[in-house]
């Protein structure tokens, strides 16, 4: 794809971790060659559960930290010969925190005029116009220029953020569980909201999340990550009505809509998640798949191409003696 | 009322004083719960519903002032309870579950300390016979080899075994009455359903009373017998599961209904329902109803008082008659 604004090839990383005070060191795989690649407009609903590496990935992409291996693109170019600077007019953050990730002690024009004012754009004049036409985006009054985080909520806080990520202009926004700390009200506020944006500036989104209701309703296409690998990645109609692999099922089955009388769903998951230090041989799901068998334990799966996207799993694989044309 | 009922609450009223005058943090709420029901309290940050369950469990700090007409667990009149009769009350016969798992075992104490220590201190067994009993919890709440479990400490645990843990320490001593606090907050989708559905079997299996405090309406609606729904120290809505969610008579029931994005229902992209405007203050005196300043349907009087309507199941506080539901049909008829 040409048009891919930003484009993980083979990404890996891996940290080194000592277990207990004399325990020795050993390599933790966060992210496992990954390839992704995101199209200009396009909404990325990164999902998986806590430990999967949706974060370091954030981290990589924001170029906060290194790849061991492999390369990340934005527009075409390697992320590490990219000047930093350049790199945040192109690529900003929101994060989950609006409590943390807001300086209590700078007032909220210090906050969102700071991009600016690092990068040298325009004299203070037209700054302080960049941060009233961006106010007005996010839908905040003029008047909380003045004002300090510790006097806003948090929808207002998050809206602060936003505003900071968009007053350089980017192309790309890395949301990272943008509204899991806000209360129901405000989050459907700061999802219109970063609907809105994505329409009037053309804008692309990594959303992590961990809400599938939420990442259902604003990704155009959805990545589930399991330790450290992408299993299934598909357009989002697709992934939602027809999940390939069980653990994208499993994801989905324990999704509590609120339809009363259903009762809580038996997730099939019954072992814990298991520890990235030592993760399983082969499938590294197989522990928890009701559908594996030895096969699963002993041979990785193969990434199959499905119509619009990819699935990591033998009951996909045309190659595979466990392949299963149902399943497919 | 019955004489089956466990917790009876009428008229529940807190008050914070401030540097800035009077926080009516909590007005007037009553419920009822029976034993093997499960009552789910609904509401947004600051709405009061945390406040509820410390009252009940008399763990309010200092400052609040706590009044009620009639505050009743059992045979126990909870408003005159003293310390002594309430200390002996928790973590025996009422016993509560919070949010962070982490912040509420004692990170100094291994597993097995704390859940032997909380049935000695409340009955009189030998410490094999609580050994007996926390590994017999422990493997109730889904943990594996949990003899060897006891010896660990809190911070060798994933955050889903911590709230297992949790959980086995709040039913250490077959309470009748568990507060779950957002009990699944804070752990990973496939975890929530294992711990959500851990509580509704047990609360079955030993016949328990369960508050449970959540935000998230689909929690609700899968592990709900009642719903109280609660905003800015109200209750405004109260009644079974499945009415509620079928018929959603307070305005600010169906705005947060509207506010969340349904598999299925809602349409993918589509701009979703918001209430706008933000929680009142509750310093000072409150009057009439407090979603007044953000319900597309407040009147001049809903200044003052605000009847219920409903029958005695399924209650709401609004000064429409059917809570304003007709007005809300003819609008999206016409649009």
């Amino acid at each position: 794809m040409t048009d891919a604004v930003l484009k993980l090839d083979k990404v890996k990383k891996t940290y080194t971790v000592k277990q207990g005070l004399f325990g020795e060191r050993k390599p933790l795989t966060a992210v496992n060659e990954v390839s992704l690649s995101l199209d200009k407009g396009e909404v990325l609903g990164l999902v998986g559960e806590s430990g999967c590496g949706k974060s370091t990935m954030a981290k990589l992409l924001l170029g906060l930290e290194a790849p061991t291996s492999g390369q990340v693109l934005v527009d075409g170019e390697p992320l590490d010969g990219l000047d930093r600077r350049a790199l945040a007019s192109r690529l900003q953050p929101i994060f989950q925190d609006p409590y943390s990730s807001l300086n209590p002690r700078k007032s909220i024009y210090d906050i969102i005029s700071l991009p600016l004012r690092v990068h040298k754009i325009g004299d203070s004049a037209s700054q302080q116009k960049a941060v009233k036409d961006i106010l007005d985006v996010v839908g905040l009054p003029q008047r909380v220029m003045n004002t300090y985080p510790s006097q806003m909520s948090g929808g207002q806080r998050q809206r602060v953020a936003i505003a900071r990520a968009l007053v350089m202009r980017p192309e790309i926004v890395i949301c990272d569980e943008p509204t899991s700390a806000l209360d129901v009200s405000v989050q459907s506020q700061i999802l219109n909201l970063l609907g809105d944006l994505r329409r009037e500036f053309g804008l692309t989104y990594l959303f992590i999340s961990h809400d599938l209701a939420v990442v259902e309703h604003l990704a155009t296409r959805v990545a589930v990550m399991y330790l450290g690998r992408i299993v299934e990645e598909a357009p989002v109609a697709e992934l939602f009505e027809a999940p390939k692999h069980p653990y994208t099922k499993a994801l989905l089955n324990s999704v509590l809509t609120p339809e009363p009388g259903l009762g809580v769903p038996e997730t099939a998951l019954g072992a814990t998640y298991p520890n990235p230090i030592d993760p399983p041989s082969g499938c590294a799901f197989h522990p928890r798949c009701p559908m594996a068998t030895e096969h699963c334990a002993a041979k990785a799966p193969a990434k199959i191409d499905t119509p619009a996207g990819h699935v990591e799993c033998h009951l996909h694989d045309p190659q595979s003696p466990m392949y299963n044309k149902d399943a497919a | 009322m019955t004489d089956e009922t466990l917790l009876s609450v009428r008229n529940l009223t807190l008050t914070i004083p401030t540097g800035s005058g009077i926080l009516h943090a909590v007005r007037g709420i009553d419920f009822d719960l029976k034993r093997g029901e499960t009552l789910s309290i609904v509401g947004e940050s600051g709405s009061g519903k945390s406040l509820t369950s410390l009252a009940v469990m008399g763990l309010l700090s200092k400052g609040i002032q706590c009044e009620a007409d009639e505050m009743r667990f059992d045979q126990t009149d909870l408003r005159h309870a003293s310390p002594r009769v309430m200390r002996d009350l928790r973590g025996n016969r009422m016993a509560m579950i919070f949010q962070e798992p982490m912040t509420s075992l004692n990170p100094a104490y291994t597993i097995g300390d704390q859940l032997i220590e909380t049935l000695r201190l409340h009955r009189r067994v030998s410490k094999a016979k609580a050994r007996e009993r926390a590994v017999e919890l422990l493997e109730k709440v889904g943990i594996t080899a949990a003899a060897s479990r006891l010896g660990q400490y809190p911070h060798q645990l994933s955050g889903g075994l911590r709230q297992r843990v949790m959980i086995a320490l709040a039913l250490m001593c077959e309470p009748d009455l568990l507060i779950a606090d957002e009990p699944t907050t804070a752990l990973d989708v496939t975890i929530q359903a294992q711990i959500l559905r851990l509580l509704v079997d047990l609360t079955k299996e030993m016949n328990m009373a369960m508050i449970l405090i959540t935000h998230d309406l689909g929690v609700v609606a899968r592990v709900a017998d009642k719903v109280a729904v609660m905003y800015a120290g109200e209750l405004v809505e109260t009644g079974p599961a499945k009415d509620i969610f079928a018929a959603p008579s307070h305005p600010y029931t169906r705005g947060l209904l509207r506010c969340i994005p349904q598999p299925g229902k809602t349409e993918r992209g589509a701009a979703l329902g918001t209430i706008p405007g933000i929680v009142p203050s509750l310093i000072g005196e409150v009057t009439g109803c407090p979603f007044r300043t953000r319900c597309p349907h407040a009147q001049p009087s809903c200044r003052e008082a605000i009847p219920h309507h409903g029958d005695a199941e399924h209650r709401f506080r609004c000064i429409h008659l059917d809570g304003a539901r007709s007005a809300e049909t003819a609008e999206g008829e016409l649009a």
